[in-house]
């Protein structure tokens, strides 16, 4: 019985040998690997940009669907020759919160149950930075209170990211201007990233986020703000749905007293880089070689 | 077409063994599947509305569920006491049992994996971590090499067992080709898996209590003490509710191997204990918050020293080789190593680590009712693989489980060891 | 043939000058900038002058410059001086001839949209931050258009010190399931 030709790599190696049936079940497999692989879900971090488009349109009409809000969800990419850096003044943080509250604003934290990026800690002056005696549940009637400094820790954007090297499905990790994503449509929810993070910068969604449609931020980005689900991690993303854009992140905006400042670390002309130049910056744990993105500075 | 219908004997022979049993049996079965009934039903509810109904917050995010997995995989491990004698040093009163420690040890793995299961937040997505539909981000996530590595033990173990077994059913000697090099693989996995496991906090430079050498060789000094001591007494129960013949020179010797083993355990925690006191760095706080609380904070201490006491009294009566002849305190040091073990490797190795945390909160995570109902469910689906698995082997291994049906091989006495 | 080298040379050069030009109808657009030796005279809004206060020439074109260092009860005795009280009052900063400006220590008057030089007399190290978008709240684009404020936007130049704020709440402590969140 004469073989049908096969087309395909492995047929040039076996000529002889081959058959239907083998091609069969070569041809099956692909086809299956194909199924599984092209249309099922991947990492949003390998999908080509079309179809990272189409997932996205389809997050869209599923979260208006579901909460009644046209929330738009963009796929801002980096952009070239830049890595953000931040700076934070200590000796003008007044310990009022009103970054806090900002950021969850913007970036659509849950309400009910309550989750921060942002903790502010109030410090002693006596001590200096001492984590051990930190208390971020302080509520005088006004601050900064006599005797305390105030210390707010958020995401440090690391360099060198000990929450990208444990996660074990790779939903975490550093884009190339630096900000460190998660892809919410991956992440398992182990939380290994939160073991490993020196910051507690990591927060999770211990039950279904509660954000009332009327609270809800729509202007949003696939790897930042969008509404999460629950048994997913999220943090601080630098407000990449406004910094992509030549935004400042929210906090930055919004705290009274001009304690943040942001900008880009490749750009000499930077304030971040006159800050690293001109103030003494120092940076949180440093002996963990986190390397963050995020510097500490006394403006005085 | 013959294998086929010498399994189909094999599956109705077995399904007919685990059917059968006195009252106590079915008692036995019937608190399993309540327990996992209830189990099943709080972890829907946690399903349902998410882990808020754990005890485990931002501050404290790994709790009971990781605690007993991390306990488990040690339990895992601990076949290697009896593989070694039976298979490197072929000493028979061993060898004819080791099948009983690869059969916990396979269990321990599905309980393992059932509380992987139950902790994370997604648990749809946990093929995510399979590849070639997931990724898994090797080389540089320890989880990632875990579930590699655990799988692996498990699939070797399985086996191991299921061919040994069914080949005695089917009355021939198993293919020492296959087993043998499986066996002795199976020695360095079982370091290996409950390493990797260390490796999983001992690499998290965040938190410093983990964060210390000691940690690997310390689960494995304190997994080759807690594994035997299940082993030891399921080994006495299978003596008295079966006609499985179990020498007390391989009870004693066990014994003999997890006096050894808690000593090392002891020794480590001891070694450990220095480092913090003396060098006295602000890392002192975690030991200290378990041995002695810290201000007002004093929620594991009773722990700390319950776990340390149980520790010592078992070594003490293991030791002691009168003391590991008489089966009153035999029993006794294996109750008291299980639960120091497991208090010592639960509340005392998961939350210390988180507590202070990082930014020097301190959470009192105490496990809820939820946590507590879903590791029972586990913990009993555990027992239960066990029990069903014991409920072939052991009449299988006595020769009166077998095919009726003669192979076509010149028939050798069936033989498991 | 040679005839038309030399006009032909001539237009070449022409040419090539006029292309020299930029092309009308196009800006070349500002290049992208961080905050480098920062912006000389910052677009700032407008000062925070007190409801009806300005233009002052509207009261004190009519009234004659009364040198004498005193604390005022006729008239904005509302304001308290506390900044530097012990060394300067009113004038040393509004221009004695005409109120709608202010005066630098040389004697130049700078108008109120530009008192960031009066206060950088003293506060130098401040107004370099500020020019270089590193001192105030930061507000605008980091790669593009910094949108600055005036020293007066925050600071009281009377009473320059931070009153201190009423914080937002704090966070709830972590919650036992059961018991509030």
């Amino acid at each position: 019985m004469k073989h049908l030709p096969v087309k395909n790599a492995t047929a040039g190696a076996c000529e002889s040998r081959c058959s239907r049936r083998q091609f069969a079940s070569i041809a099956s497999a692909a086809a299956a690997g194909f199924l599984l692989t092209g249309c099922g879900s991947r990492r949003l971090r390998e999908m080509p940009r079309e179809r990272l488009r189409q997932a996205l349109d389809e997050m869209e009409r599923e979260y208006a669907a579901k909460r009644g809000v046209a929330v738009k969800v963009a796929d801002t990419p980096p952009l070239p020759d830049v890595l953000f850096g931040y700076a934070l003044d200590l000796s003008r943080c007044i310990g009022c919160r009103r970054c806090v509250y900002a950021c969850v604003e913007e970036n659509n934290q849950s309400r009910d149950p309550q989750l921060h990026w942002i903790r502010v800690l109030q410090m002693e002056k006596e001590k200096g930075v001492d984590f051990r005696h930190a208390n971020p549940y302080y509520n005088p009637a006004k601050v900064p209170e006599e005797g305390h400094f105030y210390v707010p820790v958020a995401c440090q954007q690391c360099r060198n990211p000990p929450c990208v090297k444990t996660c074990p499905t790779g939903a975490t990790w550093m884009e190339p201007d630096g900000i460190v994503v998660i892809d919410y449509e991956w992440c398992i929810g182990c939380r290994c990233c939160m073991a490993a993070c020196p910051y507690g910068a990591r927060h999770f969604n211990w039950a279904e986020p509660g954000i009332p449609a009327a609270e809800l931020n729509p202007a949003t980005h696939y790897l930042g703000n969008r509404p999460r689900p629950k048994g997913v991690v999220e943090k601080c993303t630098f407000c990449i749905q406004r910094v992509r854009k030549g935004r400042y992140p929210a906090c930055v905006e919004v705290c009274p007293v001009g304690a943040r400042k942001f900008g880009n670390l490749l750009d000499k002309d930077s304030e971040i880089r006159y800050i690293i130049e001109n103030k003494r910056v120092l940076v949180l744990k440093q002996e963990l070689n986190t390397l963050p993105k995020f510097f500490y500075f006394y403006a005085t | 077409m013959t294998f086929a219908r010498r399994f189909a004997r094999f599956v109705r022979g077995s399904v007919r063994l685990v059917l059968q049993g006195n009252s106590v049996y079915w008692a036995w079965i019937a608190l399993l599947v309540v327990l996992i009934g209830s189990g099943v039903a709080a972890y829907l509810e946690q399903f349902q509305t998410g882990l808020m109904l754990t005890s485990m917050r931002d501050p404290v995010s790994w709790g009971f569920y990781i605690g007993n997995f991390t306990f488990l995989v040690g339990v895992a491990a601990a076949a290697v006491v009896l593989v070694i004698p039976a298979y490197v040093y072929d000493w028979k009163p061993i060898r004819e049992i080791v099948i009983i420690g690869e059969l916990l040890a396979v269990s321990a793995i599905v309980m393992c994996m059932l509380f992987v299961m139950v902790d994370i937040g997604q648990p749809g997505r946990f093929w995510h971590m399979i590849p070639p539909w997931g990724h898994l981000n090797l080389p540089s996530s320890i989880l990632a090499w875990d579930a590699v590595v655990l799988n692996a033990y498990l699939v070797v173990n399985f086996v191991v067992v299921t061919h040994i077994l069914y080949r005695a059913f089917c009355r021939r000697h198993y293919e020492k080709r296959l087993v043998v090099p499986l066996v002795l693989l199976s020695i360095p996995m079982a370091v290996g898996i409950h390493t990797v496991t260390a490796f999983l906090y001992n690499g998290l430079a965040a938190r410093p209590y983990w964060n210390s050498s000691i940690l690997a060789p310390q689960f494995l000094a304190s997994a080759f003490c807690a594994g035997p001591a299940i082993l030891l007494v399921v080994l006495q129960l299978l003596r008295r509710f079966t006609r499985f013949e179990i020498q007390d020179q391989a009870i004693w010797k066990v014994a003999e191997l997890m006096a050894y083993a808690m000593f090392l355990n002891l020794f480590l925690h001891g070694v450990e204990a220095f480092k913090e006191y003396y060098s006295d760095t602000e890392h002192l706080l975690y030991t200290q918050y378990w041995f002695q609380g810290l201000g007002a904070e004093r929620t594991l201490v009773p722990y700390a020293w319950t776990a340390v006491t149980l520790n010592l009294l078992a070594f003490v009566l293991f030791i002691l080789p009168a003391a590991r002849r008489n089966p009153l305190t035999l029993n006794l040091g294996c109750l008291a190593t299980y639960s120091g073990c497991y208090i010592e490797k639960g509340m005392g190795l998961i939350i210390p680590g988180f507590t202070p945390d990082t930014l020097g909160e301190i959470y009192r995570y105490a496990p809820s009712i939820t946590e507590l109902r879903v590791a029972a469910g586990v913990f009993a689906v555990g027992f239960l693989v066990f029990t069903l698995m014991l409920r072939v082997a052991v009449p299988i291994s006595l020769g009166e489980f077998q095919d009726e049906v003669a192979p076509e091989l010149p028939a050798r006495a069936p033989a498991i060891a | 043939m040679t005839r038309f080298v030399l006009p032909g040379l001539l237009l070449v050069a022409l040419g090539a000058l006029a292309l020299d030009e930029a092309p009308k109808g196009a800006p070349t657009p500002p290049p992208p900038r961080g905050a480098g030796a920062g912006e000389e005279h910052p677009e700032v809004p407008p000062p925070p002058f007190s409801e009806g206060i300005f233009p002052c020439s509207a009261c004190h074109a009519d009234l004659k410059p009364n040198r004498t260092r005193r604390v005022l009860t006729e008239m904005h005795d509302d304001i308290s001086l506390r900044h530097d009280e012990q060394h300067r009052w009113c004038l040393d900063c509004h221009d004695a001839t005409d109120r709608d400006w202010l005066h630098l220590a040389s004697g130049e008057r700078v108008p109120f949209e530009e008192s960031y030089r009066l206060c950088g007399q003293c506060h130098g190290e401040k107004l370099r931050d500020w020019r270089a978008g590193v001192h105030g709240r930061r507000t605008g684009e980091w790669n593009g258009h910094k949108r600055y404020l005036l020293c007066a936007h925050c600071h009281n130049p009377h009473a320059p010190r931070f009153q201190a704020l009423e914080p937002k709440p704090a966070p709830l402590p972590p919650g036992r399931p059961g018991s509030q969140p």
